[in-house]
């Protein structure tokens, strides 16, 4: 049964561009279940083989019984035809339970392949460099798992089984047929040729009505989207006449194409059909004078025509999952692909481990929670191990970098953090500031030894421990399907309730949180719709507070919020920075004064840095942007 | 339900009631098929037919199949019309509908759930339908024909489907029952992964930096499962129809061979007659078959159907009080008196409470409040977006519901809070201000609004194509366009929440003073979080909780009003 909206027809027959590999890797991951396979193919050999062993059954009954018992009866005889009888319907009880088995085992293995390739998919996915995100829209990659996969699932459910069952019914038919009869076999072979070549004009033809269909679908859609996107404006402007007025063209095209589309779709069935009724009228009209002539027995011409069914119905089924098969191949390549990105590198060796620190001073390796945090650096060359604290001191030493080659977006930047200083970057709109945070957590990658955490290359750090350490707090804040409690915890997964609500105290998030319906245990909606702005960033706040790092980064992590809660909530965010390195991004300046340095950035360049009072008596940048004399976008 | 979308086949509707009917003509040919099969079988071989009769029959049968394909193929066409115009039929009328939306019909759907809307569930139901006009009819046709001409073969023969139909019939209902409700809770398992895989998309900066790839995969693993599971679960019914088809009919076969064959031996019946018999079986069942799977399809898709009609049937709540009212705006007076608001609808949860004031034609006004405190529901007041619970909003002497919604709001532009540019031009996207506007008059608005230089350093100018959603300037350049949009309208009030916040200071003062020289009859209303945005106004009103908390200059409320003190020091601060 095909869900909605996963019809074959209505489907993209985007073509695939590598099929035959597509399908061997395809075929690789059901043969995961190599055994269970196995069972498949007799099963379907078996339910096969058994229409045909049926029909040839009829062909004896009715020469070897019927046409000789034809109005006189005989005990011999009829003995022999309640034996085959009883034979035939052995036969056939077989072929329905194999059906049963087989069916149902396919069903096993083709659900476990999509589980399979939607965990593989989603591991790949998890494990890839922040670059692919930037490259790939999301609906890009929804549809993978969407529209992609559902046209897997109805290939794997629908067609693959099919496929082989129509395979040995087209071979063991065929074979039938030439044993019975060469001069009516022929007859089956030029319709057949005739039929294939209607498959071959019409498909290609709807092929590209499809293709057009695709276009104006999505001409369509997008326009629905926009529109509905932006209703508010669109009633604000008394623009609703015009945009129906260009619906209504975009609507017309659309149904000018599918129309054209679909009846080609439409008519190959019944043609299809059709002649395959066609094929049976010639085959009898011929078998009868053949039969009449004495070449051939009637049961045969009888056993002939049921086959000549047999024998079209697998054809014509196969030619209307054409479309699927071919959409579901693009899918799939479209999956191996993102399978077989390259995932996020990491050769570092330093891991960060609970320490605590001996009698003698020494930095120790412990397995419990001790709250001080070390850096283990195994040295390759004389297997020696050093410890050191983690404090968070951060370097960059003329750090040059670009997303890509052409175009450089940090020239030449060197800074320097001391544990518990704070760090603030100003400047505009794509200026680096966020560029520079990332390199710190290692979203994107410099060359060696240009960012130093504690003293170590940042490259030698497992990225996992690296980040570990570090909490970024963005401008956007995301929060996931959960409670507000889970929501928070996802800073330290073993956080207790205490340690939460405490977080949640020093973001001054507290006091919403306990008047919301539940408490802490309110559930979120997806990316926190319930909440406003500024409330879903004091829990993103909350959430970096329980994760506890020695390095804080806040990249305009208070712009939703207002003056005045901002103010509020500033005490708790002194308290939350105490004690940690922390890099601040802020649009408000007001935020920004109080910071150990302030670097103002201007396309990948430091010009200005220094205290707040330094930059205001430089009358520099800084001094034009605090005064509002400059735009900041 | 039914109603209201068969409503929508409007013009198609001709080829919805002939799709059906050509159907029949097919199914008769098919049915008759076999019949002619076996006079072949009896008459012309096995009787004194002969060659030529033989052959006569053969000519008869091809020429039927060929009927039949035609029938077939003009009834696919005809289907092809019926379904699509329908379809375009649904989408117009929901898009038209949308478009009609009041804001708070758009608030209580959504505007993701309205997208499904209009394209997915639209396909659904045009795939149910044509599924239907196609087999809807042709399914119980062949079921009857096929056994009309079996009973008139031999009654005694066909007695065997009064066993076999019904059999066949409670299995596929079981099995579709059964099915139906496993199948939507297998959808709403895949929905769940979909959304925590998009959830994850957009959030993956969060996994990364908190190191939560493997209890991603963990989560992820565990709902990829579940739906497995369910797959699993609704699917193994519905693969079981096909092998208990097969055994009903094979059991058939082989009863009417038997039954058949011992007639046969009585000399009461051909071998002729036997084998179309065999046909028959094939033909019936597999209607059976084909009438569950309509069934299941259109359950499936009722749902879809249901959103559809949802939206159809949903009260529009802001709609012209006057339809014919001639009234204009002649001024830019705005008095509320004793307003309260609730998004509910509800007099115990007021989201603006008492609200009396009253703003002379030309003022500019400033509105500050921190978040929630209803700044932007106030506004939205003015063009009469919402409409008030109780109260009265006074545009120019006259309450906003005496005038049309279109006379209304061409006098009242607003820029909102987040605002929108659609793909096309710069050009096209300032028109949707004034769609005659001269080009002088666009540079002019722009140059007001401060837009006029940027887009100039644009290799395009104004014909800059903007990109879906305006994604090719940044934030701040986009709010001076959407203001130049408005000034386009030329408006008796002009209403900006919160259009520059990403505009800087000095910009945001230049905006401001072009506006006040330039604008002089037009009521300015101004939602900032700047005080600087603010200050210069004639009157600022500041709103805590849904409340007036203060009107008056920026120099009484600095005297008598704590808030906007608050919000003045926490801003000023950083210059003392």
């Amino acid at each position: 049964m095909p869900g909605p909206g996963s019809h074959g027809k209505g489907m993209i027959p985007s073509k695939p561009k590598n099929t035959k590999s597509t399908i061997r890797r395809l075929l690789t991951y059901l043969a995961e279940d190599k055994v269970l396979l196995l069972f498949v193919g007799i099963g379907i050999l078996l339910s096969s083989s058994v229409q045909i062993i049926g029909t040839s059954m009829l062909k004896k009954v009715i020469d070897q019984y019927l046409f000789p018992m034809a109005g006189n009866y005989n005990v011999a005889l009829m003995q022999g035809f309640i034996k085959t009888l009883m034979i035939m319907l052995f036969f056939y009880l077989v072929g329905s339970i194999s059906t049963f088995f087989y069916s149902r085992i396919m069903l096993r293995i083709s659900t476990k392949t999509l589980y399979r390739i939607r965990t593989q998919m989603f591991e790949k996915m998890e494990t890839l460099p922040i670059k692919f995100f930037d490259t790939h829209t999301h609906g890009e990659l929804m549809s993978r798992y969407t529209n992609d996969t559902d046209a897997i699932r109805e290939m794997l459910s629908n067609s693959v089984a099919n496929f082989f069952s129509s395979a040995v019914t087209v071979i063991g038919v065929f074979s039938m047929m030439l044993l019975y009869s060469w001069q009516l076999t022929i007859v089956v072979i030029v319709m057949l040729f005739i039929m294939l070549n209607v498959v071959k004009t019409i498909g290609g033809k709807s092929g590209n009505f499809f293709k057009k269909q695709q276009q104006e679908l999505g001409a369509v859609n997008g326009y629905i989207e926009e529109m509905i996107e932006g209703q508010k404006v669109v009633k604000v402007f008394c623009h609703e006449e015009a945009s129906k007025q260009k619906f209504a063209q975009l609507n017309e095209n659309l149904r000018v194409a599918s129309t054209n589309a679909n009846t080609f779709a439409n008519i190959l069935m019944p043609i299809m059909g059709n002649l395959s009724h066609v094929l049976y009228a010639i085959t009898a009209m011929v078998g009868g004078v053949l039969a009449i002539l004495g070449q051939i027995s009637l049961g045969t011409v009888v056993a002939f025509l049921q086959y000549t069914r047999n024998f079209s119905q697998p054809i014509t089924q196969i030619s209307q999952q054409f479309n699927s098969v071919l959409s579901a191949l693009a899918g799939a390549e479209r999956i191996f692909l993102l399978i077989d990105e390259q995932p996020e590198a990491d050769d570092g060796y330093v891991t960060l481990v609970n320490a605590f620190i001996d009698e003698n001073g020494m930095i120790r390796e412990t397995k419990e929670r001790t709250g001080i945090w070390a850096w283990k650096h195994p040295h390759k060359e004389d297997g020696s191990i050093t410890y050191t604290k983690v404090e968070g001191k951060v370097e960059f030493d003329r750090v040059i970098f670009g997303y890509d080659e052409k175009k450089t977006v940090l020239n030449d930047i060197s800074l320097y953090a001391n544990p518990g200083e704070k760090i603030a970057f100003v400047g505009s709109t794509g200026a680096g500031k966020t560029t520079i945070t990332n390199l710190i957590n290692r979203f994107y990658d410099v060359p060696d030894g240009r960012i130093r955490y504690d003293g170590i290359n940042i490259n030698k750090i497992k990225k996992e421990d690296l980040r570990r350490s570090l909490s970024i707090v963005l401008q956007d804040t995301h929060l996931f399907t959960g409670t507000v409690m889970e929501n928070i915890r996802y800073g330290k997964l073993d956080a207790t309730d205490e340690e939460v609500i405490g977080a949640a105290k020093l973001a001054n998030a507290h006091s919403f949180i306990k008047h919301l319906p539940d408490g802490y245990q309110t559930m979120l909606t997806s990316d926190g719709t319930n909440l406003s702005q500024g409330q879903r960033q004091l829990i993103a706040i909350a959430r970096a507070a329980v994760a506890d790092p020695p390095v804080l980064i806040l990249d305009e992590a208070t712009s939703s919020i207002d003056t005045r809660t901002e103010s509020l909530i500033e005490k708790g965010m002194d308290s939350l920075m105490k004690g940690r390195t922390v890099f601040v991004i802020a649009h408000r300046l007001s935020t920004v004064r109080n910071s150990h340095a302030i670097i103002v950035l201007e396309n990948g360049e430091i010009i200005e840095r220094g205290s707040h009072t330094d930059l205001m008596s430089l009358t520099g940048k800084y001094y034009q942007l605090y005064t509002g004399l400059f735009e900041l976008s | 339900m039914v109603k209201k979308l068969a409503g929508c086949l409007g013009e198609y509707k001709k080829y919805a009631i002939l799709t059906p009917i050509i159907m029949i003509g097919e199914v008769v040919m098919e049915v008759m098929i076999p019949f002619v099969m076996a006079q072949i079988i009896d008459k012309g071989i096995q009787g004194n037919g002969g060659i030529a009769y033989t052959v006569k029959m053969g000519l008869l049968m091809i020429l039927m199949a060929l009927v039949s394909l035609s029938f077939g193929a003009l009834g696919g066409t005809f289907a092809a019309r019926a379904g699509m115009g329908f379809a375009k039929n649904i989408r117009e009328r929901l898009f038209n509908k949308v478009q009609d939306f009041s804001f708070s019909n758009i608030d209580k759907f959504s505007t993701a759930s309205l997208v499904t809307r209009l394209t997915t569930d639209v396909t659904n139901t045009q795939n149910a339908f044509m599924m239907l006009i196609r087999m809807g009819v042709r399914a119980p046709f062949m079921l009857i024909g096929a056994l009309i001409m079996s009973f008139t073969i031999s009654t005694k023969l066909s007695t065997v489907f009064l066993f076999a139909v019904p059999v066949l019939a409670i299995a596929l209902v079981l099995i579709s029952q059964t099915a139906y409700p496993r199948f939507k809770a297998m959808l709403k398992k895949y929905d769940g992964m979909n959304a925590s895989v998009q959830e994850n998309l957009v959030n993956i900066r969060v996994v990364k930096s908190y190191v939560r790839e493997k209890h991603e995969i963990t989560k992820f693993k565990e709902q990829a499962d579940s739906v497995r599971k369910a797959q699993y679960a609704a699917e193994k019914l519905v693969i079981m129809t096909m092998p208990i088809m097969q055994l009903v009919m094979y059991v058939t076969i082989v009863a009417i061979i038997w039954i058949g064959g011992n007639m046969i031996v009585d000399g009461d019946f051909a071998i002729g007659q036997l084998s179309s018999m065999i046909s028959y079986v094939t033909q019936i069942l597999m209607s059976l078959m084909m009438l569950s799977m309509i069934f299941i399809m259109i359950i499936i898709s009722r749902a879809s159907m249901n959103r559809i009609v949802e939206v159809l049937d949903e009260e529009i709540d802001i709609k012209d009080i006057h339809e014919d009212s001639k009234l204009k705006v002649k001024d830019g007076t705005v008095i509320f008196k004793d307003v309260n608001f609730s998004y509910s609808g509800k007099e115990n949860n007021l989201t603006l409470e008492h609200l009396n004031f009253e703003i002379k034609s030309g003022e500019t006004i400033g509105i500050i409040g921190g978040t929630g405190s209803a700044k932007t529901t106030l506004v939205q007041l003015i063009p009469r977006l919402y409409d008030v619970l109780s109260g009265e909003v006074i545009i120019g002497g006259y309450s906003v519901q005496d005038y049309t919604l279109k006379n209304l709001r061409e006098e009242v532009a607003m820029v909102l809070q987040k605002n929108l540019l659609f793909s096309g031009t710069i050009e096209e996207n300032l028109r949707w201000g004034n769609e005659e506007a001269s080009m002088d008059e666009l540079m002019d608005a722009c140059k007001k609004a401060q837009a006029h230089d940027f887009i100039m350093a644009f290799p395009d100018g104004y014909q800059t194509d903007l990109g879906q959603g305006g994604v090719n300037v940044s934030g701040g350049q986009k709010q001076r366009i959407c203001i130049a949009r408005a000034l386009l309208k030329q408006p008796k009030i002009l209403i900006l929440d919160d259009s520059t916040s990403a505009v800087d200071t000095a910009t945001d003062s230049k905006i401001r003073e072009a506006m006040q020289s330039s604008l002089k009859e037009t009521t300015k209303i101004i939602i900032a979080q700047r005080i600087t945005s603010v200050m210069d106004a004639d009157k600022i009103i500041v709103l805590d909780d849904g409340k007036m908390n203060g009107f008056g200059t920026h120099d009484e409320l600095m005297e008598t009003n704590v808030i906007y003190k608050e919000v003045y020091d926490s801003q000023q601060k950083g210059d003392k």
